[in-house]
């Protein structure tokens, strides 16, 4: 039995896998982050239908914190370290775009296998999101590694925090807790991230006078 | 009942936030002492006076133990720092305002540590390690050297994905509770959980558990995962390594351990015990090895930080009653005997303004306290017999060989070639010629033989209480 609920949520599932196969072949970091927000708002339009059809007002919230600060600020925020970085437009990845490509078909096929077998006691609707999700995590993640870049890894990243925050809220009642708490955490690791790219431009990019003088004022 | 859980987690919260307005390190520093002693103190009396379990928080004998650990090598860390960063400021390595930030920092992280630890919802446990996971992290990069930054991002990077891949594992841990215990909260609690564990989906638990195990794996520094730990701990203050080693690797140890308890209860679900058999003694085969190629001495009791948690993650899989009880030993002695190291590592290395061994050299001779503290500290943690790790790890051995000689004989081998690495390091390190500096040092040795006579008593003599106390948990964790 099919209802409409379920067929929207299934599309918003495939939605938010296709485009993090999207982020996989983005070779400029402007065009990357710009996916990002699209990876956000898809994960915000998902919640917010998971939050209507299970009748569960408490997960507009998540909705709002996905759509407004992961597809929002983020992404702005991201776009100044760069420019403030000067650092490269372009991204290097480890192996050829194809193969990365391949690579994730690959995965999302082993979640599809994994997930399926083992959840036949489950509800449909979670049952596919959790093997969706789990694609998600791991195109993430296959993100990180073939990415040599520290933004582009924060980037792949939150697409891999994404997934998780999309498993959380497609399991029917899972407490607020961690919904918030999730939120939390990437705005907490988001500002580590900040203060540590800050660092690295201060210890890296000014190998120059200013840089010495500053250290013996440090030391007088 | 009134002041219960609250001294062991207000404390260092208040503490925290009390310390980041002290612009005095001096008192700062004391204050952190303070703090750390009060907690230590509210988790001994938790001993005796047990509240009550809550949806939330509750306390029982098997976190008890790493509670009282944890905040007894939290406070003896405290007091170890405070002479430690007095160097580190007249050096210039540090700035007071940086000063200030560490000290609220150290405070912070024992706060997550202990909620972790009295965590009876899976959700907030891993709130908890991931809000002390990110504490470490700007502890290590506070010296902002390039190679600091290097371990911190490293540190971060791989500890988020290892907390997410455990959060991934959390949610299917809910899945597979909601169908028997329903949706909301109830499905979180441990000790519903555990209650009702026999009724989960035995495929979701499965899945669950890989997840589970490879997240707080990462967290604990198992083999393949292991990669933030040796830069962490090299290029962060010495404090610092010393509670990575002495608590932050034991909570994630306990996030798992809940967890396999969890497995154990159900019958249809996977034995996680030749899951973690293997990955401890691929931990502890890859670091023996590794230990022979390392250059900086941060770097060489890292690396047998790594192989101890090897040996513990593959005696909580050998389970049984022997198997846990040595595991717990294991626990128990490695963080009182590492912490220990590195609170004479952080010294030398003062001294001798070098991280290297090439730069290190007869240390008995010119610093006999910091000399010899290192000796008995690098003789117990090789495993020599008047101290307990020995009696730890000969356990592990004699209750592995009695039910499967192959594995024993592996384990043996790692725990002989890291034992060969670590006597040679040490020959270099603290007899023969003295290299480097040999200027005085302003050390306070307390905290380093306080916690080594800890280890030597408890290798002649473990009080019978405490033997009860580990026996009972040691079968609670089946």
């Amino acid at each position: 039995m099919h209802s409409l609920a379920f067929d929207v949520a299934h599309m918003l599932a495939g939605l938010l896998v296709l485009v993090s196969f999207m982020m996989l072949y983005q070779d400029r970091l402007n065009s990357l982050i710009t996916v990002l927000a699209l990876h956000a708002s898809v994960l915000g339009v998902s919640v917010a239908w998971q939050a209507w059809s299970q009748g569960e007002p408490h997960l507009y919230i998540t909705a709002v914190l996905a759509i407004g600060f992961k597809a929002i600020v983020i992404p702005m925020a991201l776009r100044r370290i760069i420019v403030q970085l000067g650092i490269h437009r372009e991204i290097e990845a480890v192996g050829g775009i194809g193969l990365t490509m391949l690579a994730g078909i690959f995965l999302v096929a082993l979640s599809l296998q994994v997930v399926l077998p083992v959840t036949t006691g489950a509800d449909p609707v979670a049952r596919e999101d959790i093997a969706l999700a789990l694609s998600v995590v791991l195109l993430g993640l296959l993100m990180m590694v073939t990415r040599r870049n520290a933004v582009s890894q924060v980037v792949g990243f939150m697409s891999l925090e994404n997934g998780i925050v999309f498993a959380a809220t497609g399991a029917r009642g899972m407490p607020l807790v961690v919904e918030i708490s999730v939120a939390f955490s990437i705005l907490i690791a988001f500002i580590v991230v900040g203060i540590f790219l800050f660092r690295i431009r201060e210890r890296f990019d000014t190998v120059d006078i200013q840089a010495l003088d500053r250290f013996r004022g440090e030391r007088r | 009942m009134i002041f219960g859980f609250e001294p062991v987690l207000l404390v260092p919260l208040l503490a925290a936030g009390m310390l980041a307005l002290v612009a005095n390190y001096r008192i700062s520093a004391r204050l952190n002492m303070l703090a750390s002693l009060i907690a230590f103190l509210a988790a001994l009396r938790m001993l005796w006076f047990r509240p009550t379990t809550g949806a939330y928080l509750f306390v029982d004998d098997l976190n008890i133990v790493f509670i009282v650990l944890g905040t007894f090598v939290g406070f003896t860390t405290s007091a170890f720092s405070a002479s430690y960063i007095n160097h580190e400021l007249t050096t210039g390595k540090l700035t007071p305002v940086y000063l200030r930030f560490y000290h609220a920092m150290y405070q912070l992280m024992m706060f997550g540590m202990n909620l972790a630890l009295m965590a009876n919802n899976i959700g907030l446990m891993w709130v908890a390690l991931e809000l002390a996971t990110l504490t470490t992290v700007l502890m290590v990069g506070i010296y902002r050297t390039p190679a600091a930054i290097e371990a911190a991002w490293k540190y971060f990077i791989l500890g988020s994905v290892g907390i997410a891949l455990a959060l991934f594992g959390t949610i299917l841990v809910y899945m597979a509770a909601r169908t028997v215990l329903g949706e909301g909260v109830d499905a979180m609690v441990w000790t519903a959980l555990v209650a009702a564990a026999p009724r989960f989906d035995p495929s979701l638990l499965n899945l669950a558990f890989v997840f589970l195990l490879i997240g707080y794996g990462t967290k604990i520094g198992l083999a393949p995962l292991h990669a933030w730990l040796p830069d962490a701990h090299a290029e962060g203050p010495t404090p610092i390594s010393a509670v990575l080693s002495g608590l932050l690797l034991n909570v994630a140890l306990y996030a798992l351990l809940r967890f396999k308890i969890l497995l154990a209860a159900n019958p249809g679900a996977l034995a996680p015990g030749p899951l973690m058999i293997g990955l401890g003694l691929l931990s502890v085969i890859f670091a023996a090895f590794m230990l022979y190629r390392r250059r900086d001495i941060k770097r060489l009791f890292a690396y047998s930080s790594i192989e101890h948690m090897g040996i513990m993650v593959f005696a909580f899989g050998m389970a049984g009653p022997l198997g846990n009880f040595a595991g717990l030993l294991q626990m128990t002695m490695h963080s009182l005997t590492k912490s220990a190291i590195f609170f004479t590592v952080g010294h030398i290395a003062q001294v001798k303004g070098s991280q290297r061994l090439a730069d290190i050299g007869g240390l008995t001779t010119t610093h006999p306290l910091l000399g010899w503290g290192l000796v008995a500290g690098v003789a117990a943690i090789a495993g020599l017999p008047p101290f307990g790790i020995f009696m730890s790890e000969f356990l592990v051995l004699s209750s592995t060989f009695a039910r499967s000689p192959i594995l024993a004989l592996l384990l043996g081998l790692g725990l002989l070639v890291a034992f060969g690495a670590l006597l040679h390091r040490l020959n270099g390190i603290a007899f023969g010629a003295p290299r480097g500096p040999v200027g005085p040092v302003e050390a306070s040795t307390i905290p380093l033989f306080v916690h080594l006579a800890l280890v030597l008593i408890a290798g002649f003599y473990l009080p019978p209480p405490v033997v009860a106390w580990f026996e009972h948990v040691a079968r609670m964790l089946g």
